[in-house]
């Protein structure tokens, strides 16, 4: 038993059949082919599937694809505009955020929540922003640096 | 020639993908009719298998397969292979699927291959696997009492081997003589490596040519290839290649060659379609080989003034249910040897056990068995001298191996290259302000705040080398490395390394290598690894090695290119080869730098070969195989300053400082965040991390709601600087990184909280310091 879900993903819409219980996060793999959102964990707590739905991040895991029917999609794939890295993406490449960058798309979108909420965050709001992105190599460190990167990035083009 | 981009911080190379969503891990990949694989798993710690029914997995719909152990040995499959023994050892069959009985928890018992990821998992559930559970034993000094229940026939009473390490008597001699001596016991918690991207395998089998084809989340395809190939499938050994693309981390976990992918690949040629399997992080959980998991008890005797006289280590390691494909060097060569530390110690006698137990087994997990050996030394270190009443810094300082001492031959087999202990120890207390930050604490204890400085010199052992002592020491394997350097037509360059990089940004820092011994743009460079149709063979990535090791069999490569490159540019210039210089890419005859041929055209000619130097083989391309002369000795100082709150027993990292020497730098800020990562694992250890059993060998810490890897906000910011002492016999002079802050920082942690906890009379606590645990020991102190 398949229902239909109309998605737009990072612009583009997209009509397909699912199963009711098909997440968020398969759809956008393997269904639409989008591999930049990763599957890390399977109790919702690390991360690497984080999108935009509707302008905010979600866990993609811990959401089903039918819950997504009318939703506006961002995935990693979509945040650079005309060629252009967003801030953020700037952001991790100048301040080495990433290592072997699996975390990295969700720890993008969770960042680009925060300084949509907060576009002057302290570096301890940051941490405590990203509480919910699970990095293994970085020690965060430099991610902290990457999100101050973007947030100074964006305060100065606003 | 000028330095161009040699100890440059340049933004890496790779990322741009990585930033973009356009990495290629294993499970991004599909291929047409791919089918899926799920594994399933015992409940039971321990258990006879009576039998297995599949028929109602095989009725579900879209169900293709089931097979179980018995298949797969029937078939032919051998027993997963242990790189590395050890004399005496025991070492029993571990085959994919178990066969009669299971031995931990998560031990594969069948595999359903279905159409799809859900299905799979749907039917998984379906297959029926009676078991008559039986006793089962997780902790390992409770292994070793009489009557625990036997996790192999063939080692009735668990022990896999009993190891030693240096002169026994002459230690025990050592303690008579000892002014005062200490001893402490420790638990080395086991820990779960839990890298974010969870294990994958991906299989397709190629009737009309006989051909494998293996994607897989590996630290070293080639030797998951070997293996694979001759020891485990049958398959010959050209007719498998492995390609292992981007993978999201390995910190050890990604070396082994484990039942799935040889399940996956087995099972690829029985159905005739490719089939993937990806693990589920609760899957990761049971199946990637676990880390440390040391029992110790350890003395340290010292004379009159404080100077070391002797150590003396007794550890009993767990090894879980099977041997992982380098369990045995991990807690004998890779820990017995490191017990000296930065320090003189005359004579040092070690004596490790290794175990079996009724749980997932146990391996290399970053730094492998030398954080076990650091953490020995400094805890001993740091007990001692507040034994003594002395500084923690100046008693170190005392012991130190002075600088005019090197090379230095350690008692327990190591030859120590090169070092400056002091200097890195003086550059982190003028970090940290030392002297200050003692008043301070002085200060703050009067008002009730308790804050702790805590040491950890460290060193480390990498690259671990040459194969000959290596293959003499037990290792079934040599520890080189390889590089094919292909300058084509144009010149630009193509380099095949048989490293492989999982985060460690080998495209970026191996090009920077390159294009300053070519004088060519980086831009001319592409870096190629993980795949063994195109690289030859090669060790991987592992023991902070790449560098070192993998990147010096580069410089040799390239030092062949340029010799032939300088005949035929020598040719062109009608010059005598003696007489040509090449600097900044471009050759000329010495004194004539105007009259010159660029590095291009020479490579041109190469190809071209119609100007050319008569007798020469046209190309210009060149591999080499490295075998380092020793071990590389990154050192340092790191020291870690903690608030620990009395009323809660939370501890707050303050500040966090680290001083690394690991020669010659190739990118700092690659470097930097090597140590980054590293000291967060360490932290990781010291403060939340471990592995929880219950007393039927049930894994409790199964998921990361149990598991408590460090988030952001559990992690301070990190103060980075070092020393460079250049490591004398690699062509770079330099040792390598990748392990250093995990090495160091667990000690440095518990030390601090020790350090704050100390007018409370508390000695030791064993790890992680959760605020329970430090909680209670002060309301026990209290009431005492
Ligand atoms: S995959 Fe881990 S939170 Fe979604
Ligand atoms: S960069 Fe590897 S998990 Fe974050």
């Amino acid at each position: 038993m398949k229902v239909p879900v109309t998605v737009t993903v990072n612009g583009q819409v997209y009509q397909r059949e699912v199963e009711p219980r098909l997440l968020l996060v398969h759809f956008i793999r393997e269904v639409l082919g989008l591999t930049g959102t990763h599957v890390g964990c399977d109790t919702s707590q690390c991360g690497a599937c984080v999108v935009l739905m509707d302008g905010k991040a979600v866990k993609s895991c811990t959401v089903f694809a039918v819950q997504a029917d009318g939703a506006q999609i961002t995935t990693i794939e979509g945040l650079a505009r005309n060629g252009q890295l967003h801030p953020l993406q700037e952001g991790f490449w100048e301040m080495h955020g990433l290592q072997c960058g699996f975390c990295t798309p969700g720890m993008i979108l969770a960042a680009y929540d925060l300084l949509q909420r907060n576009p002057n965050p302290t570096d301890e709001e940051i941490r405590h922003a990203l509480e919910g992105n699970y990095c293994r190599c970085t020690g965060y460190h430099n991610i902290v640096r990457a999100v101050r990167y973007a947030a100074e990035k964006l305060r100065v083009q606003a | 020639m000028a330095t161009r981009y040699f100890g440059v911080a340049m933004k890496r190379r790779e990322d741009p993908r990585f930033i973009t969503g356009r990495g290629t891990y294993v499970d991004d990949l599909a291929l047409p009719g791919l089918v899926y694989a799920a594994m399933v798993r015992s409940p039971h710690a321990h258990a006879r298998i009576k039998a297995i029914h599949k028929e109602k997995a095989l009725q579900h719909p879209g169900v293709i397969a089931v097979f179980t152990g018995k298949d797969m040995v029937d078939s032919g499959v051998k027993s997963l292979p242990c790189g590395w023994l050890l004399p005496g050892m025991k070492l029993p069959p571990h085959y994919p699927m178990a066969v009669d009985k299971v031995r931990h928890v998560g031990e594969i018992v069948a595999v359903v291959i279905a159409q799809d990821r859900y299905t799979a998992e749907d039917a998984a559930e379906l297959v029926e696997v009676e078991y008559e559970p039986l006793p089962a034993v997780a902790d390992g000094a409770k292994a070793l009492q009489p009557g625990a229940p036997a996790v192999h026939d063939e080692a009735p009473d668990n022990v896999c081997f009993r190891w030693s390490i240096g002169d026994r008597e002459k230690t025990d001699e050592a303690f008579r003589r000892a002014h005062r001596t200490v001893k402490v016991e420790l638990v080395n918690q086991r820990l779960i490596p839990n890298a974010i991207e969870p294990r994958a395998a991906m299989a397709q089998y190629n009737p009309a040519t006989d051909e494998y084809t293996l994607w897989v989340t590996s630290q070293n395809p080639h030797v998951h290839r070997l293996l694979l190939a001759a020891f485990v499938l049958g398959i010959p050994e050209h007719k498998l290649r492995v390609i292992s693309p981007d993978v999201g981390g390995g910190f050890g976990s990604k070396i082994f060659v484990y039942p799935e992918e040889t399940i996956v690949t087995w099972a690829t040629k029985q159905v005739g379609r490719p089939v993937k399997w990806t693990a589920r992080r609760r899957e990761s959980f049971v199946s990637d080989a676990h880390g440390r998991d040391h029992i110790t008890e350890a003395e340290l005797a010292v004379d009159e003034k404080g100077k070391i006289l002797g150590m003396r280590v007794k550890t009993i390691a767990n090894l879980g249910a099977y041997l992982s494909t380098f369990a045995p060097a991990i807690p004998t060569y890779l820990y017995g040897t490191l017990l000296s530390g930065q320090y003189e110690i005359p004579t040092i006698y070690c004596e490790v056990t290794g175990v079996f137990t009724h749980t997932t087994p146990v391996d290399a997990y970053r730094g492998a068995g030398r954080p076990e050996a650091t953490y020995v030394v400094e805890r001993l270190m740091d007990v001692m001298a507040r034994e003594l009443g002395e500084d923690p810094a100046e008693f170190r300082r005392k012991n130190f191996i002075p600088p005019d001492k090197f090379p230095y031959q350690t008692p327990v087999a190591l030859q120590y290259d090169s070092g400056n202990y002091e200097g890195a120890l003086n550059k982190a207390l003028e970090v940290i302000r030392y002297k200050e930050l003692r008043q301070q604490q002085e200060e703050l204890r009067k008002q009730g705040r308790y804050i702790g400085i805590g040491f950890s010199c460290y060193i480390e052992a990498c690259g671990i080398a040459p194969s000959q002592v290596v293959g003499s020491l037990g290792a079934q394997a040599g520890l080189w490395e390889s590089a094919l350097v292909r300058v084509h037509p144009t010149g630009k360059v193509t380099v095949y390394t048989g490293s492989h990089t999982h985060g460690q940004g080998h495209e970026t820092a191996f090009a920077q290598i390159v294009a300053d011994e070519l004088g060519i743009p980086i831009e001319d460079v592409e870096i190629i690894h993980g795949d063994t149709g195109s690289v030859p063979f090669g060790m991987g990535t592992y023991g902070s090695r790449s560098a070192p090791v993998g990147g010096s069999a580069i410089v040799l490569s390239l030092q062949k290119i340029k010799e032939k490159a300088r005949k035929i540019a020598a040719h062109l210039l009608e010059a005598a080869e003696e007489d040509v210089v090449f600097e900044d890419g471009k050759f000329y005859v010495k004194g004539v730098p105007d009259r010159f041929k660029t590095f291009q055209e020479v490579a041109l000619q190469a190809y071209l070969a119609h100007n050319y130097p008569p007798g020469l083989e046209p190309g210009l391309e060149a591999s080499s195989f490295y075998d380092p002369k020793n071990f590389t000795f990154p050192f340092g100082t790191h020291i870690a300053v903690v608030d620990v709150d009395p009323e809660t027993g939370k501890v707050k990292i303050l500040r966090y400082v680290a001083v690394d020497d690991a020669g010659r730098i190739i990118n700092p800020l690659i470097a930097e965040g090597q140590v980054h990562g590293g000291i967060a694992q360490g932290i990781g250890q010291a403060l939340l991390e471990g592995a929880v059993y219950d007393e039927n060998a049930q894994l409790l810490s199964a998921s990361l709601l149990d598991y408590a890897l460090p988030r952001a906000d559990d992690l301070p910011s990190f103060e980075i600087d070092h020393t460079v002492t250049p490591c004398p016999h690699n062509p770079l002079g330099v040792k390598g990184i990748g392990e250093t802050g995990t090495i160091a920082a667990t000690a440095a942690v518990v030390n601090a909280v020790m350090d704050a906890l100390t007018p409370f009379g508390i000695r030791h606590i064993d790890m992680p310091l959760t605020p329970e645990k430090i909680w209670r020991a002060i309301r026990e102190a209290r009431a005492a």
